[in-house]
């Protein structure tokens, strides 16, 4: 063996342990440290630890109509997302028309649109005094607006469906532009019609797509606020409205944090889901 | 191999069951474009059941797009194209009754190799006593039926393949469409899977194939007629040893193995036996006419394997050369000379010794290994 060869390497100073500090420090200011506050204020009273109090938060009605709420709405919101988004996917990726790129692009900017503009475009259209009502009313001679779903949990739903969609469309499009074009044109041959083809041969193929953008719409609408709040639907009150009722319109804080615990923890585990279901579509 | 022994009985059953519809392909005129470019010029040709066509011609000459017309994947801008007599210009591709095999496999990644083949039989509802029985009956024919259970990434390209053999024959087809089924497929692995084709081919003989290939030795082993295309246009068609041994025109030639062209000038009018004398440069050369007349300019085709350097029995034509190049490839030695302004190459089997570059050399070659052809390329 060659004298270079077993002559040891110089000693160097390895930093790479240092590199981590400044943003766990970061990490730790922004996101951790705020978090074990509310953490703290969930738990600790006036009169020191108070788990009961905490508890008792989590057993009352408001907490879990809240709770439920927010489950129903955020499937009702993730299946409808899934369907459109599968729907229109399909349509983009394998039904050529002239266009089809455009409209790909603006399903897409509905990402960068601020939720409420949504909304408030649906009380433009559907709302009591919307062009929808107003053009029924007139029609049929009517006293009351007939459409009055919009200030309901189908209200929340539609405006839900309509925000997050692309959400789902986006990641279905690319696993959709990874089939194998001859896989279906083998397929079809074979004698498939279209339905068994997109059943057998492209849905397996996007299942992962699928489920990390369904779990991502899941994880958006859990915590969704703006929606709820600007269509300010009678009796539908999700997990951040309670936080923001507790906290803003009674001052209470220990519940507001209480409740924050929970839906931190709910998102947490949406989120990790999203994580397995991407890095098995390779993401 | 081992799926000949154990498929001999599939492969019996199959035979006796398979090709009873009529598998006839008519292309009547058929044309293709694609935005208003004619990738397809108006293609007519038959394929008569139980007969192998391979498709050949180099990239963009429109092979790929007559078989996908066939397929019903491309529709025609005009012209009609029928299979077992009835026309299926309009129909969809699941209604044609064919199967298909391409060149990366095509299967499906999520099903195991038994759902591969099933697939088509679930597809066209076939009862689950038959598409078991036809499932282990294509697999045994392609020597797959020990992998049953495993996902196509568990297997080799060539098993690949062979699965997706098995799961174009589990429907019957009237007609089978290969395209570049064997490009992907490393040499030793093809040559194996060319046999292989042949020899299902010869179990099957009511199975109507169409085979699209750039590859010359394919078309060559497997192929009853081969089609050259070139630019979209057909430029030969005939029986393979006829296309291989009397090319029609230049780009057949040249394209469907080596050959030298040498430029000739009829001599005289075709003698009673169909031979006629012609002139290469100082050389008097008796060929097989092609009917053209004295003063008439040819271009001599003459296979390098068919060209030897000392006169054996009845290789009565002789050139002079002066060789050029020696290149010993272990069983075969190719030779490069020239005639003139004419390159001419010469595949030896065997020879006494190698002659030096630059040396003379008398080419000998029979009248019967030689044709006339235009001088123009072809279509």
């Amino acid at each position: 063996m060659s004298d270079l060869a077993v002559r040891a390497a110089p000693a160097r100073l390895n930093f790479n342990g240092l590199w981590v500090a400044p943003p766990l420090i970061v990490l730790g200011l922004t996101f951790l440290y705020p978090l074990v506050l509310i953490a703290r204020a969930a738990v600790v009273g006036d009169a020191g630890i108070d788990l009961g109090g905490f508890l008792s938060v989590l057993h009352s009605r408001a907490f879990l109509n809240a709770l439920i709420n927010t489950g129903l709405i955020a499937l009702a919101a993730t299946a409808g997302c899934l369907a459109l988004g599968l729907t229109l996917a399909l349509i983009l990726a394998f039904v050529p028309f002239p266009g089809s790129t455009l409209v790909a692009r603006l399903i897409d900017t509905f990402i960068a649109l601020p939720t409420f503009l949504v909304t408030l475009a649906f009380t433009f259209l559907y709302g009591s005094a919307g062009m929808l009502n107003g053009a029924l009313t007139q029609s049929f001679g009517l006293s009351e607006p007939p459409v009055q779903f919009l200030y309901s949990a189908w209200g929340v739903i539609l405006a839900e469906v309509t925000v997050y969609t692309p959400f789902v469309l986006r990641p279905l499009l690319a696993a959709f532009s990874l089939v194998d074009q001859s896989q279906i044109e083998v397929a079809g041959l074979l004698g498939a019609r279209p339905w068994r083809i997109i059943r057998s041969v492209i849905l397996p193929a996007a299942l992962p797509a699928a489920i990390a953008g369904g779990s991502l719409c899941l994880l958006l609408t859990v915590n969704e606020f703006g929606i709820v709040l600007f269509i300010g639907a009678k009796g539908v009150i999700t997990l951040p409205l309670l936080i923001y009722d507790k906290a803003i319109q009674e001052s209470d804080y220990q519940a507001a944090c209480a409740i924050a615990i929970v839906n931190v923890a709910l998102s947490l585990g949406l989120f990790s889901l999203y994580r397995l279901a991407a890095r098995r579509l390779g993401g | 191999m081992t799926s000949v022994a154990l498929g001999a009985e599939a492969r019996a059953r199959v035979a006796t069951q398979t090709h009873g519809a009529d598998s006839t392909v008519r292309l009547d005129a058929v044309t293709v474009a694609y935005r208003g470019a004619v990738v397809l010029k108006p293609l007519t040709l038959d394929i008569t059941a139980g007969e192998i066509l391979a498709m050949i011609g180099p990239s963009g000459s429109g092979k790929t797009t007559a078989l996908r017309a066939v397929a019903g994947f491309v529709r025609p801008v005009s012209g009609r194209i029928h299979i077992g007599g009835a026309d299926v210009t309009d129909l969809p591709p699941y209604e044609r009754g064919l199967a298909m095999v391409v060149q990366n496999y095509a299967l499906f990644p999520h099903m195991r190799v038994a759902d591969n083949v099933a697939f088509g039989l679930k597809a066209r509802g076939a009862a689950k006593p038959l598409i078991e029985e036809r499932v282990n009956d294509a697999l045994r024919i392609v020597g797959m039926q020990k992998f049953l259970k495993r996902y196509p990434r568990e297997l080799s390209g060539g098993q690949q393949q062979r699965v997706a053999i098995a799961r174009a024959l589990a429907v019957r087809p009237r007609v089978l469409l290969l395209d570049e089924p064997l490009s992907a497929l490393d040499a030793q692995i093809r040559r194996s899977m060319v046999e292989e084709i042949a020899r299902l081919h010869a179990d099957l003989p009511g199975l109507t194939i169409l085979y699209v290939t750039h590859d010359q030795s394919e078309a060559l082993t497997l192929a009853d007629r081969i089609a050259i295309l070139k630019d979209g246009a057909l430029s030969a068609i005939g029986r393979t040893g006829d296309l291989y041994r009397r090319p029609p025109n230049r780009f057949a030639a040249e394209f469907l193995g080596r050959a030298n062209l040498l430029p000739v000038v009829i001599e005289e009018n075709p003698g009673k036996d169909g031979l006629v004398a012609v002139r290469a440069g100082g050389e008097r050369l008796v060929v097989a006419s092609d009917g053209a007349l004295p003063g008439a300019r040819r271009l001599l085709c003459v296979r390098p394997q068919h060209l030897t350097l000392t006169a054996e029995h009845g290789y009565s034509n002789k050139i002079g050369a002066r060789l050029r190049e020696v290149l010993w490839q272990g069983e075969l030695t190719h030779l490069v000379a020239e005639v003139g302004d004419t390159v001419m190459r010469i595949v030896a089997t065997r020879l006494p010794s190698l002659p030096e570059r630059g040396a003379p050399l008398d080419l000998f070659f029979a009248p019967a290994d030689a044709s006339l052809i235009p001088e123009e390329a072809g279509v």
